[in-house]
């Protein structure tokens, strides 16, 4: 709170925080002179029902466990991109009598009392007419007069109450998907209230059937049934007939087929039965079908939803906003989309490159492991090229822009990626595949029933047996089976920290002896850490010791690794400290001058011994970077630096191995660092130097050359054309923005752990929907044989089919054990 | 039995205003947010739901209105 600077004057001076959840009181809720303080009224009722059992020693044993007081996480940045013009077209939306509305992403909202204290913003702020907070969606929409407070304060107030604001992109997009999530549920709401009605009416029917009931009465409820079902296809039903047609017209297989064709010939022999008094009616079982196979979609909607949106989430998050340097050498920070060629932007030590350009001032390092696989950060100075996505590690400097938006190296890549989309072909899931012979046998079965029925006995029999037939055999328990079993699997997915985007991606996911597939992993960021990290050392305490203490004045990722051995109650002291652009650093500690490079710095400084020149090439020989420290005119010791291997990567991918994958390293770093790598986690296979476009054709010609399913991980814009063109894509955490987009599969816990756990929940799902089919063709052949018969009556296909129905979606919730891995998971959750 | 001619229409005109009023609401969005709604419940006991006039919010940072 040390930056209250303007308009804000309604928060306290000292940050006061609740008694119960310690996240800061709002001063509109502080009391005076009270020994105790809430956020909210939901904390002061735990504080006073925990007191009055006698239970406020939690309150102590909480500040034992964790005595550190941790505020709600504030920054101090001032939002003033919020007020940018092209932030209200993009993000703004006018409401009528002068109030504007708009949408903000906020991270960290979690609980009822973020709920609260956000919808009590108009407290905070005046010029604030509502404020409403989704707690899935972590979003909040706000109402406010834009003549009276400013988009940037509304940020600014969000912030301070702990909840950092982004803007949420794609509003048009999302709307469009409630209004279909709107349409979803109200034809599972028709199918649903019509079934319940004919259901009824066929009580009726069926009472009237056994005890005996005059023709004109059943002629009522028929026509009754007959309305509400025609209804129930031409409404809610209508989906199956569309996907059908769909299906047949792009000439691929489909559930849908089979369902669309039981419940054409059930409504319309149905109907015929009806206008003419005879035979059977099937319209309880078409109407009770519609609405089971709507719900199965409906769930498996839903989370598949649930699994995107989160990614969406993930990808708000990432920068929108750039540095831009005015005429008068002032910088203002303005949206990205605000940023043309030409013009001057300014990117800090640590922040990542907006767009293409050119280094108009100043030196640095750039890490380009996202954009190009390097492992190690690249020196660059004035005149040098930058690319879009590039961290800047080093010092500020100031990028003439080259280009913005889609033309950059970037977002050429992302057209790559669109384009390998849009080749990929459909995966045909497995329900489908039996679709299409199951609607062959069907079909094949229903022609000899009505031949043998026209024959021995009437064309009457025929139909009527034929329909009875098609009837029972519509793959209801199979239509429910698949999406319900989806569902399940992509919600245990999300509890694992896996986000699965489509069902078909956890299809592919599953491995068996008999279908092998393909895993291509990348490396940096992906077997690796991508951080820089002193790996092997050669040189004496002491020396390290005041080597780390020169290198805490450098910002160079180099210099970062060292951090890691600096004693953290050493009362070292560095002074005179001399800096050189990408070679080497070199300071006063203790009166003796120790300077510490690259081995080409320091012979520039005194001769390399052979000794030290025996360690420079073990290090390289490790495909680790030799530094070298040097100090009382002799070069003394040598550190090897490199990008250290995930801790869990090695015992997963000897698990993957095990589970029939065919592993693959492919990496566009060099090929020397990518065959260590390879090789210390026992992967035989691995190519280096590969460009974005490189590793896209990589896939496809492995696709071609071993005829299996490829499965490509990685985390960055030059893996993410591959991503799209595997058939299943994941991306893992800390990935590139591009990397989420190209990918079906997300993951929010770091390492390739779980992969493992990915693999062996798609196999136990694959596995469930197999036991489901088995089961399913069991009982449509049972009752093909009824029908074949003349044996099955409406009454009979109607209890069969719910019972049926409910026994696959019973054991859809089939229990699933992750695998036990033997490491030390450390994993860090995102969201 | 003649009722039933009766009965039947009118149990089929309440289930259609059942199900018209169900479109209604999920056409204005009722169903759109299913969590947020449970959570807003454990304040509604709270006496100030209104947003505040600029008095109020004067008035808010010397005298909390939620001392009761």
């Amino acid at each position: 709170m040390s930056n209250r600077d303007d308009t804000n004057q309604s928060f306290p001076t000292q940050r006061v925080s609740c008694d119960h959840c310690r996240l800061p009181v709002p001063s509109g809720l502080i009391e005076p002179g009270a020994p105790h303080q809430f956020c909210c009224n939901g904390c002061k009722s735990v504080f006073n029902v925990l007191k009055g059992a006698g239970l406020d020693g939690y309150y102590q044993v909480r500040d034992a466990i964790d005595p550190i007081d941790q505020p709600a996480k504030t920054t101090t940045n001032a939002y003033e991109e919020f007020d940018d013009p092209s932030f209200e077209r993009t993000c703004v939306e006018n409401l009528p009598g002068g109030l504007a509305q708009t949408e903000l992403l906020l991270e960290g909202m979690h609980c009822a009392a973020c709920v609260w204290l956000i919808e009590r913003l108009p407290r905070v702020l005046p010029g604030i007419i509502e404020s409403r907070a989704n707690i899935r969606t972590r979003t909040a929409t706000i109402r406010y007069q834009p003549d009276q407070v400013l988009r940037s304060q509304i940020a600014k107030s969000l912030d301070r109450l702990g909840y950092t604001p982004h803007p949420a992109r794609g509003a048009s997009a999302r709307q469009a998907r409630v209004k279909e999530d709107r349409k979803f549920l109200i034809r599972v709401g028709v199918a649903g209230a019509i079934a319940g009605n004919v259901m009824l009416l066929a009580i009726a029917l069926y009472g009237g059937a056994l005890n005996g009931i005059t023709q004109e009465w059943e002629n009522t409820f028929r026509y009754y049934s007959m309305g509400l079902a025609i209804l129930s296809l031409i409404w809610p039903g209508r989906v199956f007939f569309i996907g059908a047609l769909a299906a047949l017209r792009t000439r691929t297989a489909h559930l849908d087929i089979p369902i669309a064709l039981a419940l054409a010939v059930g409504g319309l022999w149905g109907s015929y039965n009806t206008l003419m008094g005879t035979g059977e009616v099937y319209f309880d079982s078409i109407s009770v079908l519609v609405f089971f196979l709507l719900v199965g979609r409906w769930i498996q909607h839903r989370q598949q939803r649930a699994a995107s949106d989160d990614v969406e989430l993930m990808l708000t998050l990432t920068p929108t906003s750039a540095l831009k340097v005015n005429d008068d050498g002032s910088t203002t920070r303005v949206p990205i989309d605000a940023i043309e060629a030409g013009m001057l932007v300014s990117v800090s030590a640590g922040s990542s490159i907006p767009t293409d350009g050119t280094i108009e001032s100043g030196a640095t390092s750039l890490d380009n492991a996202l954009i190009t696989g390097e492992s190690f950060p690249i020196a660059a100075q004035v005149g040098d090229q930058v690319i879009a996505g590039a961290t800047n590690l080093q010092s500020p400097i100031t990028v003439r822009v080259s280009a913005v938006g889609d033309s950059t190296r970037a977002g050429k890549l992302m057209k790559l990626v669109a384009s390998a989309t849009s080749e990929k072909a459909p995966i045909v899931l497995f329900a489908d595949r039996i679709a299409a012979r199951f609607v062959i046998a069907v079909i094949v079965l229903a022609c000899i029933t009505f031949a043998y029925w026209t024959i021995t006995s009437s064309l009457h029999t025929g139909i009527e047996f034929a329909t009875a037939l098609l009837i029972v055999t519509c793959p209801c328990a199979l239509g429910l089976a698949t999406p319900m079993s989806m569902s399940i699997a992509m919600g245990r997915a999300a509890k694992h920290g896996i986000l699965v985007k489509s069902a078909s991606a956890i299809e592919s996911m599953s491995i068996s002896a008999r279908h092998p597939a393909s895993m291509i992993l990348d490396k940096t960021g992906t077997i690796t850490q991508a951080t820089m990290s002193i790996v092997d050392t050669r040189c004496d305490e002491d020396l390290l010791q005041f080597a780390a203490v020169i290198e805490t004045h450098a910002n160079h990722p180099i210099a970062r690794a060292f951090a890691s051995v600096l004693d953290n109650d050493s009362t070292l002291i560095a002074t005179d400290i001399d800096q050189s652009i990408g070679a080497g650093i070199s300071g006063t500690v203790n009166a003796h001058r120790v300077s510490i490079g690259s081995p080409a710095f320091i012979e520039s400084i005194t001769p390399i011994d052979a000794t030290t020149q025996s360690n420079i090439n073990a290090m390289l020989d490790q495909s680790l970077t030799p530094v070298v420290i040097h100090a009382q005119g002799h070069a003394l010791g040598v550190i090897g630096i490199g990008d250290p291997i995930r801790p869990d990567a090695l015992s997963s991918i000897a698990l993957l191995k095990a589970a029939h994958f065919n592993l693959q390293v492919c990496s566009g770093d060099h090929p020397d660092i990518v065959s260590k790598v390879a090789h210390q986690v026992g992967i035989e296979s691995a190519i280096g130097a590969v460009s974005p476009e490189g590793k896209a054709q990589f896939v496809r010609d492995l696709q071609a050359k071993t005829n299996q399913r490829v499965i490509m991980v990685g985390d960055g814009v030059n893996d993410s054309a591959a991503l799209a063109s595997a058939e299943v894509g994941i991306a893992v955490h800390g990935g590139a923005e591009a990397s989420l987009q190209a990918a079906d599969i997300y993951l929010t816990k770091q390492g390739v752990a779980p992969l493992v756990t990915l693999v062996a929940l798609a196999s136990h799902t694959m596995r469930t929907i197999h036991i489901s089919l088995v089961f399913s063709i069991c009982y449509n052949a049972i009752a093909a044989g009824l029908a074949m018969s003349g044996m099955i009556s409406a009454l009979l296909a109607a209890i069969l089919m719910p019972i049926s129905s409910l026994t696959v979606v019973a054991m859809s919730t089939r229990k699933f054990n992750p695998p036990k891995m033997n490491h030390n998971e450390e994993s860090a959750s995102c969201l | 039995m003649s009722v039933i001619l009766i009965m039947i229409p009118a149990a089929l005109l309440l289930a259609g205003l059942g199900v018209l009023a169900f479109v209604l609401a999920a056409k204005r969005g009722q169903f759109d947010d299913l969590d947020t709604p449970a959570l807003r419940a454990v304040f509604d006991d709270e006496a100030d739901t209104q947003p505040p006039t600029a008095h109020e919010q004067e008035s808010a940072t010397t005298n909390p209105p939620d001392s009761q």
